[in-house]
């Protein structure tokens, strides 16, 4: 990681209100290239709407968002993955009738154009396919390779959405509770899968799970009613009196 | 299993396509000759069907304004034709053009014409999705019923006759068994064009945006782009089958775009296998020998057609085309 | 003169606007509610058209016509939610269009089986007969101002169910917050009911309103229904406001293209029957470029709900 160079993500002053409730009131973040940067908080804290804005399916009511130095505020979903702003859901968004190489294949040829090929059969594409089934094996998935997606055991189905973000070669990556859901086992290899993944991007890591944000984090911000209450090492964040008050105090 | 399956499909469609092929000689022997316009107009309506499923069932798109493309199509050669039996020049044309009999130069317009008329009307419905998207379509189609109603000079309501069908240069298309080979043949190609089309990288955009369009636009894909493309080659085969619908009755007039006509391609899409290639062609078959059946028995024949209907939305959602082929069916 | 007609004309349209807003009032709480597309609506108002015909041609009067037709399409309406439309509430639009397609061909046939496929005229009842003089100089038929009145009192009506009464609290919050309603422990599949039930109502009155002044006729519902559709668009869905303002618009929009487009194209043509071609092209599509410059400048309609 390094810290004199300047973040791959800027976001200032976000806010975001359903009626009357204020969801996201106000948030400072940075995320530093090959960083993996947590967002933690208590349910319904505004961490999946920070999220669904930071990627382009809300847009907010005040605030500036800066990709790599652009100001990507204004731009349409699409427009942002194209830059290289990958997302996952926590609600797993697959194509369930699609097989799971099907489903990596799309996002290779996100990333490689030629949508308006009308004639060649693309399944049959090795520039499609090869690309995706080495994602697959990355994740440990070659084996059901060629299952039908929605068929899929639960944790496969989030290794799987992972993979599609990761074969749209991003940037930056933006993981809503990776693990929600997942078992001990699965969600111990999706923390070795993404450890290794800071190498050559950046992460901002939504997760519930402390021994999770722990072990991968380099940095951790606490929303708390829409606030960015904290930002800090893991150590200080486990430190921080107000954390602890507001946040950490609830779950020990 | 996947071969049984396989082979249960390829049966289901060699067995249709010597029927098909074998039908007209078969009619005149018996010396039925209705059954050859009676299956020229069912292919006609499969086509409509078979472009229809392209963006119903393959790309997520429920139009109900489908017969509009039909009946532009269809309107196309109705005017050319007209132009030329008035010697009349069409108006808002550089030149004086006095229209074509030509099928070559009088169905590559009415394919052009609809798909320009579908890239307006997509352009704008596909600003919205969901219970919005059927209702503008269906609008949409309905406004487009009284613009030609409106047009007295082409009949208003009462439409227009063709003197003759079109002519290719070496094929008069004046007998019924020539005809109906030509409309087969239209209708196999355009099947053709469609298997390669939707098992394309195009295709395969389309299959996603069904399936989940948030995740498509997620990864990258700018899909407002895609659906509009697919709903314009949707338009464009609609609106081959509109010109060969004028050829088949020699005749074309707003009913064409009335709304139920949407609603009975969308049927036919629907009942014979939604999001497969030949499924419309079955529910094409099925529906129009069904209303020829029931109208034989009683003029009321709506009222056993309607409760069909729903019983099929209700139960059996897999369609003809998925019954007879089994799971080897499921092309998509 | 012209003043007098453009009188005249937006009378006009608010009678078509008030007709509009019966049918969109029923169909966008079902929409917005129920999430529910039903093509089936018109069939309720031609329902509602046919028994007032039938009603009024038995007993000579309109008001009993009135009230037999409205509970008929309302236990009709009731009736089909509860046997067909009900399985379909968490099935997609497309299975929600073709079932109700089915039911549109099911109740025409039926109606034609029942009263025979001719078109039926029904005379303006007796009371309402004739014009009065809106300003001096200027006649109006009196029937055509009940139609706006009654539209009016039912706008009236409806804002007051939907504001003061607990049912009226639970449609809104339907309307914006499904799950929200459900998690409340309301008798969900009742309220859906009841509120199908009084959108048929709705529709049942507008179809025997509507009686006097059209023809009684097969396919009448699906006309209507497809302007409603445009209402609907251009109010947004799920909104009793966007469903009111939308069906004026539509209404003074169609009427005022109707009655004053061919006069205007007249003055920019300089052959009259191309003018008059045009405006007669123009004029039938007019709400039609209404909905499209909506769609341009709000694709959810000019009051969406929430969501
Ligand atoms: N579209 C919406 N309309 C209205 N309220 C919303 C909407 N989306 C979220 N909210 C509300 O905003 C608040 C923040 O929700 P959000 O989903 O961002 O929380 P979260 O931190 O992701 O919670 P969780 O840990 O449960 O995933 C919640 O109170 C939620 O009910
Ligand atoms: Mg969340």
């Amino acid at each position: 990681m390094d810290r004199s160079s300047p973040p791959v993500l800027r976001v200032s002053n976000l806010c975001k209100s359903f009626g009357a409730l204020r969801a996201s009131d106000g948030i400072d973040l940075d995320v530093r290239t090959g960083e993996i940067h947590a967002l933690i908080g208590p349910n319904g804290a505004g961490k999946t709407t920070a999220i669904n804005q930071l990627s382009g399916e809300l847009s907010p009511d005040q605030g500036e968002i800066l990709f790599n130095g652009q100001n990507v505020t204004a731009l349409p979903v699409q427009k942002r993955a194209q830059l290289g702003l990958a997302r996952s859901y926590q609600i797993t968004s697959i194509f369930p009738a699609f097989t799971a190489v099907e489903n990596v294949a799309m996002a290779v040829q996100s990333k490689q154009g030629q949508n308006f090929r009308f004639w060649a059969k693309a399944r049959a594409d090795r520039a499609r396919i090869d690309p995706a089934m080495t994602v697959l094996r990355r994740m440990g998935l070659e084996n059901v390779a060629g299952a039908i997606a929605g068929e899929l055991a639960h944790g496969q189905q989030r290794q799987l959405e992972l993979a599609m973000a990761l074969a749209t070669q991003p940037k930056m990556l933006l993981l809503d509770e990776p693990m929600a859901g997942m078992g001990p086992e699965d969600s111990r290899r999706m923390t070795e899968i993404l450890l290794p993944l800071k190498d050559h991007l950046s992460i901002l890591l939504v997760e519930h799970d402390m021994d999770v944000v722990f072990a991968l984090a380099d940095r951790i911000t606490v929303l708390v009613l829409g606030k960015a209450i904290a930002t800090g090492t893991p150590q200080a964040i486990r430190n921080s009196p107000a954390v602890q008050a507001a946040y950490l105090g609830e779950l020990r | 299993m996947a071969n049984s399956t396989l082979s249960r499909k390829s049966l289901v469609l060699l067995l249709g396509l010597v029927v098909l092929l074998a039908l007209p000689p078969v009619a005149l022997a018996l010396d039925e000759a209705f059954f050859i316009s009676l299956f020229s107009r069912i292919l006609i309506y499969a086509l409509a069907a078979v472009s229809l499923d392209l963006i119903l069932g393959y790309a997520g798109m429920a139009s109900l304004g489908h017969g509009a493309f039909l009946g532009v199509g269809a309107y196309v050669v109705g005017i050319l034709a007209f132009h030329v039996s008035e010697d009349l020049a069409i108006p808002f044309l550089p030149g004086a053009w006095t229209g074509t009999t030509s099928a070559v130069i009088a169905w590559s317009a009415a394919i052009v014409m609809s798909a320009l008329v579908a890239l307006a009307i997509g352009a704008l419905s596909l600003r919205t999705s969901g219970v919005y998207f059927i209702m503008i379509t269906l609008a949409f189609a309905q406004m487009l019923y009284f613009f030609f109603v409106s047009l007295v000079t082409y009949g208003g309501d009462d439409g227009v006759n063709l003197e003759q069908r079109n002519s290719f240069p070496l094929l008069d298309l004046g007998d019924d068994t020539r005809f109906y080979y030509v409309c087969l043949a239209v209708l196999l190609g355009f099947i053709y064009l469609c298997q390669r089309l939707v098992n394309s990288r195009f295709g395969m955009v389309m299959r996603g945006c069904k399936q989940n369009e948030t995740r498509m636009r997620a990864l990258g894909f700018e899909t407002y782009k895609y659906k509009l493309a697919c709903f314009v080659i949707a338009g464009a085969g609609a609106g081959l089958a509109g010109a060969l619908a004028a050829n088949q009755s020699e005749f074309v007039s707003p009913g064409l775009m009335h709304w139920t006509r949407s609603g009975e391609v969308m049927v036919m899409v629907i009942l014979g296998g939604m999001g497969t290639l030949f499924g419309p062609v079955f529910g094409a078959i099925a529906l129009l020998l069904m209303e020829e059946i029931l109208a034989a028995y009683t003029q009321h024949w709506m009222i056993i057609l309607g409760p069909i209907l729903i019983l099929v939305v209700l139960f059996a959602r897999r369609g003809i085309y998925g019954f007879l082929a089994g799971d080897g069916g499921r092309d998509g | 003169m012209t003043f007098f007609l453009f009188l005249e004309q937006t009378l006009n349209a608010f009678q078509l606007g008030v007709m509009l807003f019966l049918m969109a009032a029923g169909l966008t709480l079902v929409f917005g509610i129920m999430n529910m597309i039903n093509l089936a609506h018109g069939s309720f108002y031609m329902i509602g058209a046919y028994v007032a015909a039938y009603v009024g041609h038995l007993t000579g009067s309109f008001f009993i016509a009135v009230a037999v037709a409205l509970p008929v399409a309302a236990i009709v309406g009731m009736a089909v939610e509860t046997i067909a439309l009900r399985k379909l509430y968490n099935r997609d639009h497309l299975d929600q269009v073709l079932a109700t397609f089915g039911l549109i061909l099911f109740f025409n046939e039926l109606t034609s089986i029942i009263w025979g496929p001719q078109a039926i005229f029904v005379p303006i009842p007796p009371l309402f007969a004739g014009s009065v003089e809106i300003i001096p100089g200027v006649p109006y038929p009196v029937y055509r101002l009940v139609i706006i009145a009654a539209g009016l009192a039912v706008a009236v009506l409806l804002r007051l169910l939907i504001v003061k009464t607990r049912t009226g609290m639970l449609i809104r919050a339907g309307a914006s917050n499904r799950e929200m309603v459900s998690a409340l422990g309301v008798d969900i599949d009742r309220l859906y009911t009841v509120v199908f039930g009084l959108g048929a109502l709705l529709a049942g009155l507008a179809g025997a309103l509507a009686g006097p002044i059209l023809a009684t006729e097969i396919g009448m519902g699906e006309n209507i229904l497809i302007l409603t559709f445009v209402v609907i668009i251009v109010g947004g869905i799920g909104s009793i406001r966007g469903a009111l303002i939308g069906a004026l618009l539509v209404g003074l929009v169609d009427t005022y293209g109707r009655a004053f487009l061919p006069t205007l194209l007249r003055a920019l043509f300089e052959d009259p029957s191309v003018a008059d071609g045009v405006g007669a092209s123009v004029s039938s599509m007019s709400i039609y470029i209404l909905m499209a410059v909506v769609l341009v400048i709000r694709p959810r309609g000019l009051f969406q709900a929430y969501g």
